[in-house]
Formats: structure tokens, sequence, C-alpha cells
């Protein structure tokens, strides 16, 4: 084979490799779909119950600090914040954190007590893909609120 | 056949304009030491959340292997009954540095040798201790270590004199292609670095903050490691941990990046 | 990796008496979820760290259940409220049962 002939052959195939990338693109989006999520919000519902009691959420109260999207689903920044004065008698007994789109939706639970002086944690979690994070609050007078935020995670491109 | 540049180019653009996104902060004119000249640290393709992970050192979960090795560094092992530290002292003294000019040629040896050969020579000729295996949670710790020492000065390898050869055949091996797809690592790197390639952003594969904790492997990883993924990526057969074609490599794509601050551990996807 | 498993923590030294302080904490631990595949093609059993207590002077200030989405090498940053100098006490299990502990002073005027 001659160097011409062979450099062609060589970009054809990177032209059709990236090509590739390309089509997936268009079909697919850069993100994966919530379509392959393994728990729903039943299963939130269910282990909400276990956790809680028959209490139904409201929203408010909770705020979520997420990237809109995530760079890799192995480690994705999480922080949390309720809004109380977290007194003796008027603070935030627990947060329970769910990922609507993980093969088990429970990802943690978190349990302030006035000496807390804030409701505010943050953390890292996985995420199995584009998915919902709910989490729920427990508030000492047994109230419980309730929010949510939908967090896309990208395809990684290489491997290595 | 059609398909040439002009297809290629037109698909990458496709795919930078479809995505658009994480690449929103690459336009930012100023990445203050992070860039020098045109060239960019792979910090400057990540997203701000894993930016702000590496530069809190607490936050940084490589910093559990560097605080690892600082132990290591003060433990006796081997039947001479030394460490690091009988002969190297204070490493904030003694290692300052060697982060951002390793490899560099051993005369004994004739050839190149990096942190990992340098550190098991140590320790088979001064300790008289087993070498640590590649990629072993001790030898990622001491060269964590080692190379965190260097935090923050620029990279700067020798390339001349007794260099030379070894960096010309790091250089051949860059530009030359390989595997079942036929791609050099320039292709990647050099002609389409900030393109998007699926859905991650192909930076220009700078080696300045290895170990490097990536958020895929969930643990630092070496240099060796990383291009033993790239090469496997293009379905060629990787090389081995600590081959000459490696540590010939490893010098001219530090090279490559010559100025850029030594940032172990980074934290990249 | 329940060997050689290494926490660390940040907490201010000094601190206002009433005080709200961020406290930061980091742990070395794999967090096998369970649900990978060895190179024999086997599940690795589920090893995860699944509780994580703070106290300050004996008194709980927080605490947590980890589950399986916890990232490897977990983070978890919180806020205590300081009224009286003392010790914070860390205190992390493991699924095997294994207590990895950490403790940090804090000089309150």
């Amino acid at each position: 084979m001659s160097q011409k002939k062979a450099l062609a052959a060589l970009s054809r195939r990177e032209a059709l490799l990236l090509a590739a990338g390309a089509t997936m693109v268009a079909a697919g989006g850069i993100v994966l779909t919530g379509s392959r999520a393994n728990a729903d919000a039943k299963m939130i519902d269910e282990a909400l119950v276990k956790l809680i009691g028959d209490t139904k959420p409201v929203d408010g109260k909770i705020t979520l600090d997420l990237p809109q999207i995530a760079e890799n689903g192995n480690t994705v920044p999480i922080g949390v914040s309720v809004d109380s004065p977290m007194t003796a008698d008027n603070y935030v007994k627990a947060v329970h954190l769910f990922a609507d789109g993980n093969p088990t939706p429970a990802v943690a639970s978190l349990y302030f007590t006035p000496m807390s002086g804030k409701a505010e944690a943050s953390t890292r979690m996985r995420m199995a893909g584009t998915q919902n994070v709910v989490a729920v609050a427990e508030m000492s007078d047994g109230k419980v609120f309730r929010a949510s935020q939908e967090v896309k995670v990208t395809i990684g491109g290489c491997g290595g | 056949m059609k398909f040439f540049w002009r297809d290629i180019t037109l698909a990458v653009a496709t795919l930078s304009v479809a995505v658009g996104v994480g690449a929103s902060s690459a336009n930012a004119a100023d990445w203050g030491p992070y860039q020098v000249e045109d060239r960019r640290s792979g910090y400057t393709y990540m997203t701000d959340e894993s930016r702000a992970m590496q530069v809190d050192t607490f936050q940084n979960p490589g910093m559990l292997w560097v605080e690892e090795g600082a132990d290591l560094w003060t433990t006796v092992d081997g039947k001479a009954g030394k460490s690091c530290s009988t002969c190297h002292g204070d490493a904030a003294e003694s290692m300052k540095g060697i982060g951002a000019r390793y490899p560099v040629v051993d005369e004994g040896m004739g050839k190149l040798k990096n942190v990992e050969q340098q550190i098991n020579s140590c320790r088979g000729k001064n300790m008289e201790a087993a070498p640590y295996k590649w990629e072993s949670k001790e030898m990622l710790s001491l060269t964590s270590y080692v190379n965190h020492q260097s935090l923050g000065l620029p990279v700067s390898v020798k390339v001349d004199g007794a260099a030379a050869p070894f960096f010309e055949k790091g250089k051949a091996f860059y530009y030359e292609r390989r595997g079942q797809l036929d791609m050099s690592c320039s292709q990647c790197h050099e002609d389409n670095a900030g393109n998007m390639v699926r859905a991650n952003i192909l930076s220009e594969g700078q080696i300045n903050g290895f170990p490097t904790y990536r958020l895929k492997w969930q643990k630092p990883g070496s240099t060796h490691r990383r291009f033993r993924g790239c090469n496997k990526q293009v379905r060629s057969t990787p090389f081995g941990y600590g081959s000459d074609e490696y540590v010939n490599l490893e010098l001219y794509v530090k090279w490559r990046g010559r100025g850029l601050p030594v940032e172990t551990p980074a934290v990249r996807n | 990796m329940a060997s050689n498993v290494k926490p660390r923590v940040r907490v201010p030294g000094k601190a206002a008496k009433g005080e709200i302080v961020e406290i930061k904490t980091l742990i070395s631990h794999n967090m096998e979820s369970g649900r990978r595949k060895g190179k024999d093609g086997k599940l690795i059993p589920r090893s995860i760290i699944n509780k994580f207590e703070v106290t300050f002077n004996g008194k709980s200030v927080f605490s947590s259940d980890w589950q399986p989405a916890i990232s490897a090498n977990p983070y978890m940053s919180i806020f205590a409220k300081v009224d009286e100098s003392g010790e914070f006490a860390f205190k992390w299990t493991d699924d095997g049962g294994s207590i990895y502990e950490k403790t940090s002073k804090i000089t309150v005027s």
C-alpha cells in the first residue's frame, strides 16, 4: 500500500468514528435519559413511609445545591440546607435524601440536633444516570417538607 | 471516497454546537496559572464543581493518598533499616521540584527514569526493601506525596543533552498512529483539544497533575495507567507500566505542558 | 478496603461562644456498592461505611446513615454550634462492624 493510500484509509476510519459519535448525539442527546431508571417515585414513597410514617410532605423550606449537569456519576457533589432556627423547641430532626434513578433510591439520612446550629450538610453521591434527587425534611413539630431537583449525568467519552 | 478532514471538522463542529454545555467556562479568557501561552491544564476543561473539589485541599480526595505517603516517608522498611527520611530528611525541602523536573536521565542506567522508578531504585539500593508494585496503594501514595511537594511550581523538564534522544523517541511515539483505530496521541490531544468526543471535552492531555484522582477510577492513578487507557481506547496493545516507551512518552508529554503548575493531586473526570 | 482506612477532619481550633462552625470530614474507603462485578464475573460483596456520628463533649451533634449511593472516599461537611471549649469525636462504622475514630479539640472564648 502506498503511503498516500494508507493515509486516506486511515482518515476515513477516523471520520467514521467521529461521525458515529455525532449520530449518537443526534439520536440520544448528550445525557442518559431517565428511561434507564431503576427506582421510581413509588419506591421513594414506600421508603419514606418506613422512615417517617404517613405524613404527606409539602414543598418548601429546603434548598438543594446540585450541579445541573454532572461530569461523572461516580462523584456528584450535593449540598442540602433547611430553613430553621435550630432551637431546642424548633429544629430539623432529619433530612432524607433519595435518587429516583438509582438501583435503590435511598442515598443517606442526616439526623440533626439543636447543637448542629444549622441544618446544613454536604457530601458526594453516586448517580446511575440522569434523574431527580429528592430531599425530605422532618421538623421537630412533626411537619414534613420536600424538594427535588433534576441532575443530568453525562456519558463518558473516553475510557482508560 | 470523500470522507476527509472537512467532514470530520463538520462532525466535530456539530458535536460542539449540540453540546455547548460545560464548554461555556472554557470561553473564559483568564485561566491564571493554569494557562501558559496556548497550553492549558486539564483543570481548565473541567466543570466548576470538579475544579472546586481539586483546589480545596481538604475536599480533594487525592489528599488521602498524599497523607498516606507522608506516613510512608518516615516508615522504616527493608534490611538497611532506613526510611525515605533517613537520607532525604524533610520532603518539603528535599523533594521540592522533583515533580516539576522528572523524568530525568539516569547516568548509570543510561536511560530515563521517572518518579516511580526513582522510588523503587532507592528502595532497592539504599533501603534493601522490596520494590513497590505499580498502582499499588503504597506506590500511588508515595508518588502523590513526592510530587505534591512541587505543588504550584512550573513544569520544567530537561530535554537536551543526554535527554535528547529519549525526548525524540517520546515525540515520535506521540505522533505515531497505532491500534485498530489507527490514531496517534496528537489527533485527540493536539488537533482536537477542546472539541467533544461523545459527551466529554477532549483536553490537551497534560500530565502536570499526576498521580491524578479520577472520578471515573474513584482513586488516583499514575501517568502510565492513563497512557494505557488511551492506548486501549484506540484498540492498541498497551505497553507495560514503567516501559521505556512510556517513560520516553512521559518526558515528551511533560514537556508539552512546560510552565504549567504541578497540580498533584489533580482531580479529573 | 477495610485495612488502612484513614479519616481526616477539619475543625477550627478556636471559636467565639455561640459561634456556628463548619466541620469537614473525609475518609478513605472504597464504598463497595455490592453491584459491581469483579474480574471473575462475580458480584463483589457490599462493603460500605453505613454510619457516621459526631459528638461534642459526649453529646450528639449530628449522625447520618449512609447507603451505597455515597461516593467512594466519603466526604461530609456539617455545622456545629459551640458554647464551651471541648472535644469533637467523629466515628465511622462499616458493614463489617469496624469502627474508625478521630477527635479534635476546640477552644471557645
